[in-house]
């Protein structure tokens, strides 16, 4: 074990750990209300996921077409989200996204422009209108960078970056920290804090085709779990449509959905526009029957209907697969998906030009001239931490949720652009929620130190052992697993054949060994990160087994449709008395009238509505 | 499957050496992926910063073969089969271990740069900006903070004048804010004394090595000098600035 006076000890008010879009502006508010302040990151600052981001955020601002407000947004999210969404967050959402936008020009961030100098804003799968506020396709860059340059001049915000949270601490029921590991110099660190707000991102890295950064390692979903908070809607993995599929080395890196947004089409290898034979009947009067309507739509007809390529993405992933099963897939196992037919070559650079230079460096193809091969890719999970709709709180006092490691914004299956969006309304709202906890709270908790050397030791461990087995093998194979029985689409023995292989691998994970010595060490940082890994497949895979039904992002090949009954639960997991996890059925509250209304109204009804 | 040579420097700051590596290669690999290899297959503890695996975080910045680059964009293609790729860590900062520095210094420098401070807003609620007038503030906005350009500036790497200036990715931070539209603030002071944008004596080495194609030295190093000049060293500002100040004006 490490010599104990090297254990370094920070006070903050509001520890936040994570500093992607959500965790910068939790940050932020917790400072204007006059919080010191620390913001925790495994990466270096501005290196989160949210840098990636392309495409664009979600608020329903009216600039590029006036019918559209909040409703509508908030129609538009249900209806994705195939009504499963927690009711008050889609709306909370919806409402205050646009201010959230307009937040961050204040701040400084630089959207493309409108003719009458505007903030531009693009069409997206799902989404009515045109409602993406966007930079080219490198918005989360811009959001992330704006986020950061604010949070570095506030005087009580503290950054301590490249370093990995392993562990809440509490006192009795409420959080009163946690303990942390310096990744560069392998030293440890202890947090206390009245309030801890995690904003940790996903956990796509147990599968092996994905969109997601080395980070996204559920160390947040397996962290609040470990410390009595619950889970929800963890079975409800976003595939997207469309990832690289080649060359190998790239497979599963995003293609943003502003491709489809900007006229891009998806094609099949006999040259067939296949996407209107997958038009869902709930989409079916909002979408173009023919090629001739949407290229309309293209052109800017506003009576036309939208290009089924813009359905939403669920919709979309399943439907390559599907011509990919029919034989009709492209040589490296994907589809088509063509702008270059559709749009002058200038204009692709100047409105994708980070896709332009991804194809061209990384698979030599020329997006100006050729189709790209793309295929479904994990890339979010919409399921997360259980928070309460309002103040962001966990079932643990003093511990709150928020971005993409939270649950309940999204239902089923999330819009594009929606989470950008999320990440400053539920990020800020955090801020808010610990505020108030704070405030009701008399005496600051107790950092128990026995509890953080528990944890120190447990990490330590890995380093100290004999021998074990290499965590980076394990990893793959982790990854394999999910990416067999926890895939695109799921099957009750499929599910069950993964759940034991995960139990096996339980057992390995316990007993990985990493060599050499605590300093920058890349075997010991993935051998930590795979405690959490397996927890968030377990819950991903156990939940995905309960849910017979197919619904959004989740697709049980042994239940192909939706079930009314299944639509009135959330499946909530967590650790039962005896440490096990145990999964159950949670009866969603009845949905608040006005908007049960609003979710169900035909979109004419919505259209020009101004009420607050 | 093809086998290529690598050498990676291995060590910390009590030094080091290269080692070699032979790594199982296919079809469309970058540096990165070898490297990854290598780190699961050969030496589990090597260490390496990055994230998207698509040049967009600047994480993976390294030198290779003498280069500075990103490891994620550097395909094997772009080296002839039999060729030894040699990898080393940027040399501009002090070493943590392997290929990992330690870069502190850089967001100890944007502190220094006065933040956003925007104009009001127009009377219907709106900042309303011109694409045009954003251009060149997007172009600038464009920096992953991968710190290539802090790497191959000799005033940095070679001076090592890090007392002197905050280096050319600082120096375009300072430029997206002083260009933007909506700033209001004054940096030209700070860019003359404190951040030291004089001591750039426009060798363009920076913008070589952008991996973002950002023009640094002339979209935006020379016009802050020029500023700069004609703030202080114009003769005919100077004496319009007395002149003001013996007549009462701000
Ligand atoms: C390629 C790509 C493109 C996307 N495009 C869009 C888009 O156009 N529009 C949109 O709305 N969404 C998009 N998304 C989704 C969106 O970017 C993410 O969902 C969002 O950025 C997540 O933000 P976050 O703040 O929740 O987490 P992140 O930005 O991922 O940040 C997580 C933070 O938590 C930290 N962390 C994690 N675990 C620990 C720990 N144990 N200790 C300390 N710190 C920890 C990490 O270091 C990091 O700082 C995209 C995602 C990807 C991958
Ligand atoms: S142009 Fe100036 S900033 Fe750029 S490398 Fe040369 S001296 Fe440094
Ligand atoms: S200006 Fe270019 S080289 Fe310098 S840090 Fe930014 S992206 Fe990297
Ligand atoms: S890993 Fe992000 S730039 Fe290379």
């Amino acid at each position: 074990m490490d010599d104990p006076s090297e254990i370094q000890t920070f006070e903050h008010d509001v520890l936040v750990i994570g500093a992607g879009g959500a965790g910068l502006r939790a940050a932020i508010e917790c400072a204007k209300l006059g919080y010191d302040t620390g913001l925790v990151c495994k990466s270096l600052l501005g290196k989160a996921h949210t840098v990636m981001a392309e495409g664009g955020m979600a608020a329903a601002m009216g600039n590029m077409d006036e019918r559209d407000n909040w409703k509508i947004h908030f129609r538009d999210t249900m209806r994705g989200g195939k009504f499963l969404n927690q009711w008050r967050m889609a709306e909370l959402h919806a409402r205050q996204a646009p201010d959230r936008v307009r937040e961050l020009e204040e701040w400084g961030a630089v959207f493309d422009r409108t003719e009458t100098g505007l903030i531009h804003q693009r069409n997206f799968g799902g989404h009515r209108y045109p409602r993406l506020a966007h930079v080219g396709d490198r918005t989360g860059l811009e959001l992330i960078r704006t986020l950061q340059d604010h949070a570095v001049h506030q005087d009580n915000i503290t950054v301590h970056m490249e370093c990995k949270v392993v562990d809440l601490v509490k006192d009795g029921d409420r959080v009163s920290g946690a303990v942390a590991v310096w990744r560069d110099w392998g030293r440890f660190v202890n947090f206390k804090a009245k309030a801890v707000i995690l904003a940790t991102g996903g956990g796509g890295r147990a599968w092996s085709v994905t969109s997601n950064s080395w980070e996204y390692s559920g160390d947040g979903y397996a962290m609040a779990y470990a410390a009595g908070a619950e889970l929800m809607d963890i079975e409800f993995t976003q595939f997207h449509p469309t990832g690289m599929v080649w060359p190998p080395s790239v497979k599963g890196i995003l293609v943003t959905e502003g491709v489809r947004g900007d006229g891009g089409i998806l094609k099949n290898s006999e040259g067939e526009r296949f996407m209107f034979n997958y038009i869902p009947e709930r989409f079916a009067s909002e979408t173009a029957d023919s090629e001739e309507e949407a290229n309309r739509w293209l052109a800017g007809d506003k009576a036309a209907r939208r290009p089924p390529e813009l359905l939403t993405r669920d919709v979309v992933a399943k439907a390559i697969r599907a011509e990919v099963e029919a034989g009709r897939g492209s040589p490296h196992g994907g589809a088509f998906l063509d702008i270059a037919s559709r749009v002058p070559a200038e204009e692709i650079k100047r409105k994708l030009p980070s896709m332009y230079h991804q194809f061209k460096e990384l698979a030599q193809v020329d997006i100006t001239q050729q189709p790209m091969e793309v295929g479904p890719t994990l890339h979010y999970f919409m399921g997360g931490i259980r928070v309460d709709h309002d103040s962001q709180e966990t079932a643990v006092p003093g511990l709150f949720a928020c971005g993409e490691c939270a649950a309940g914004m999204h239902g089923a299956n999330r819009l594009g652009g929606n989470s950008l969006s999320d990440l400053l309304v539920f990020g800020r709202l955090a801020g808010v929620g610990a505020d108030a906890y704070i405030k009701a709270q008399t005496g600051a908790p107790v950092f128990d130190q026995v509890q953080a050397d528990a944890a120190l030791k447990r990490t330590t461990d890995i380093l100290n052992r004999e021998e074990g087995t290499n965590p980076f093998l394990l990893h793959e194979e982790l990854q394999e697993i999910m990416q067999e029985h926890v895939g695109i689409v799921r099957e009750k023995a499929e599910l069950e054949a993964g759940i034991e292989k995960l139990q096996a691998l339980k057992l390995a994970v316990e007993k990985v060994k990493a060599a050499g010595a605590s300093q920058y060490n890349a075997g010991w940082h993935e051998a930590i990160d795979l405690s959490s890994l397996v927890i968030t497949a377990e819950a991903a895979a156990r939940a995905a087994l309960l849910r017979e039904e197919s619904r959004g992002a989740h697709t049980r090949l042994d239940f192909e449709d939706e079930r009314e009954e299944w639509g009135q639960v959330n499946i909530v997991v967590g650790k039962d008395g005896a440490g096990e996890m145990s999964v159950r059925k949670e009866q969603r509250p009845e949905p608040p009238t006005e908007l049960s209304g609003i979710a169900r109204a035909s979109l004419e009804d919505l259209e020009g509505s101004t009420d607050g | 499957m093809a086998e290529r040579h690598f050498k990676v420097w291995r060590g910390d700051a009590g030094g080091g050496q290269f080692e070699e590596y032979e790594v199982e290669v296919e079809d469309g690999m970058v540096v990165l992926d070898a490297l990854h290899r290598i780190q699961a297959h050969q030496a589990n503890d090597l260490a390496i910063r990055w994230n998207c695996k698509a040049g967009k975080c600047g994480s993976c910045s390294m030198e290779i073969n003498g280069k500075p680059k990103l490891a994620c964009m550097n395909r094997l293609s772009d080296y002839p089969e039999d060729f030894t790729i040699v990898v080393q860590p940027i040399k501009a900062f002090p070493l943590i271990k392997d290929l990992v520095t330690d870069v502190a210094w850089n967001y100890e420098q944007n502190k220094r740069i006065e933040p956003f401070t925007p104009r009001p807003r127009g009377a219907d609620g709106e900042h309303r900006m011109m694409q045009d007038d954003i251009e060149r503030v997007q172009e600038f906005r464009k920096c992953i903070e991968c710190f290539l350009c802090q790497d191959v500036c000799h005033v940095l790497r070679d001076q090592d004048r890090k007392d002197a200036f905050a280096g050319p990715r600082f120096m375009i931070r300072a430029a997206s804010l002083d260009m933007h539209p909506l700033d209001t603030a004054d940096r030209i002071p700070a860019l003359k004394e404190e951040l030291g944008v004089g001591m750039c004596n426009i060798t363009k080495c920076c913008t070589e090595v952008c991996p973002e194609h950002i023009k640094i030295t002339d979209n935006g190093i020379i016009p802050l000098k020029e500023r700069v000049v004609s703030r202080y060293y114009d003769p005919l500002m100077i004496l319009l600035r007395k002149l003001k100040g013996l007549f009462g004006g701000t």
